[in-house]
């Protein structure tokens, strides 16, 4: 069987579990509405202030929702130890992470789509104008996120405290994506010239390849009992 | 020939020894039945069988070959746990599609159909797993070990939870395998254990404390001897 085939099922499963519940993608989408509320409140931006503050308001929402729909990923494949029935599948255990990296990618681009047109509203920001710059920003930053956070979730999903050790390994490591990826916004939305943010794009897709890269060699060890 | 071989295998959590210097084979359709109390270190043999867990030292060999070097080698193994290792959200049917195909089943929607058939669950195989009972769950449980058609089949204390008239379908079932499957069994029931196989070992604190063909003795003397070795009144 390929390994486009393996990941494919195991995308097929996720999504048909989630499409069933829509646990985790509720959870986040309220979460990042009502942070981005929260910010919008507590700032009060003026029109110059909300170009200003919205890359941040964005980045920092959707870093703590994604912690919910990742504490959650590895949850349904615990209860039944269904984690160790995957490994004794006669593929390679990177290819779960890989299946897992894309589910959980996939819950948090949904969550993206619904959140930008809302803080776009909130914040009285126009984003249209650079809507395909943002989108690619948003796609490398949110691999980066999910790439770190998939692997961490699955090193926390068998202990008692995961829903607070996930962020605390996740944020630190994440770091230069968020950071990254708050500069590279904030210079679309200015309009400036594409020299200005494209290191941080750079600083994206490297972290992005290494830590998918690293994630799917060490997945192996990171489930092993 | 050997279908699997554990050599002077080890085990250490920690300061705790599960393993100390397990050495067995089965042969290519032989069944074997080990036997042991809790903590004996049966679940940690298993497992490392099943390539799920690495022995602290020692060697484990899928018809002479080490499956750690060959992960393709973990199709040749059903395994039956303690665990489901079904998702509840799923339906039956899907359950074992999903095991079918990672598995690279040509024909999995009729293997799936087939042994959902061959446990007595065709006409529940359409609903949410997380509303079968517990006996019906272990059933697909089996079920989804032999999807694939194993030719190892690694089954840790597989009768939990089945009521009798299961225990007795899945008893045929294994019956009908013996000798073109190669099966290890553990269990707490002497008396199935013996029924089901060629050969019985006793697990004693990660020791094999008793070997033997069950053309050495019935079930009332495999008993005698899990007593003394157990260092419990028979």
């Amino acid at each position: 069987m390929s390994a486009l085939a393996v990941v494919r099922q195991l995308l097929w499963k996720d999504l048909l579990l989630e499409l069933r519940t829509r646990e985790i993608l509720t959870a986040m989408t309220v979460f990042a509405m009502l942070v981005a509320v929260v910010f919008n409140f507590a700032f009060s931006p003026s029109p110059q202030d909300a170009l200003r503050l919205l890359p941040g308001m964005l980045w920092v929402t959707l870093a703590f929702a994604s912690t919910l729909g990742l504490s959650r990923s590895f949850v349904l494949e615990r209860d039944q130890q269904c984690l160790e029935a995957l490994r004794l599948f006669p593929f390679d255990p990177g290819l779960i992470y890989a299946g897992k990296l894309l589910s959980n990618l996939l819950a948090l681009l949904a969550v993206e789509i619904l959140l930008l047109p809302a803080l776009a509203v909130i914040a009285g920001v126009p984003l249209l104008g650079h809507i395909g710059a943002l989108a690619a920003v948003l796609l490398l930053g949110s691999v980066g996120l999910v790439a770190v956070g998939t692997l961490f979730s699955a090193m926390s999903v068998n202990t008692r405290i995961r829903e607070v050790l996930l962020p605390v390994l996740l944020f630190p490591l994440a770091a230069p994506v968020l950071i990254s990826g708050v500069r590279s916004t904030l210079g679309i939305l200015a309009g400036r010239p594409w020299a200005d943010v494209l290191p941080g794009v750079r600083l994206l897709v490297a972290f992005d390849v290494i830590f998918v890269v690293v994630g799917y060699l060490i997945f192996e060890y990171v489930v092993e009992e | 020939m050997q279908a699997l071989a554990v050599r002077d295998i080890t085990k250490s959590f920690g300061p705790v020894r599960a393993l100390r210097g397990v050495t067995l084979t089965v042969a290519r359709g032989e069944a074997l039945a080990i036997f042991g109390p809790n903590g004996a270190g049966k679940t940690t043999l298993l497992k490392i069988a099943s390539t799920l867990m690495r022995p602290s030292s020692g060697q484990v060999l899928l018809f002479g070959a080490d499956p750690s070097q060959a992960p393709h080698l973990r199709r040749l193994i059903g395994m039956v746990s303690h665990h489901s290792y079904l998702y509840p959200g799923l339906t039956g049917l899907e359950n074992l599609l999903f095991t079918a195909r990672l598995y690279g089943c040509s024909d999995a929607e009729a293997r799936a159909e087939a042994m959902l058939a061959a446990v007595g669950l065709a006409g529940r195989g359409g609903d949410l797993v997380r509303t079968y009972s517990r006996g019906m769950t272990q059933r697909l449980s089996i079920a989804r070990a032999l999807v694939h058609d194993p030719q190892i089949l690694l089954l840790d204390e597989p009768y939990t939870g089945l009521d009798r008239s299961s225990a007795a379908a899945f008893t045929e079932l294994l019956m009908a395998m013996r000798g073109s499957r190669t099966i290890v069994l553990t269990t707490h029931s002497i008396e199935q254990g013996v029924a089901l196989s060629d050969r019985v070992a006793i697990l004693v604190d990660g020791v094999v404390a008793y070997e033997a063909g069950n053309g050495a003795g019935d079930v009332r003397t495999i008993e005698r001897v899990y007593a003394e070795c157990v260092g419990v009144p028979a």
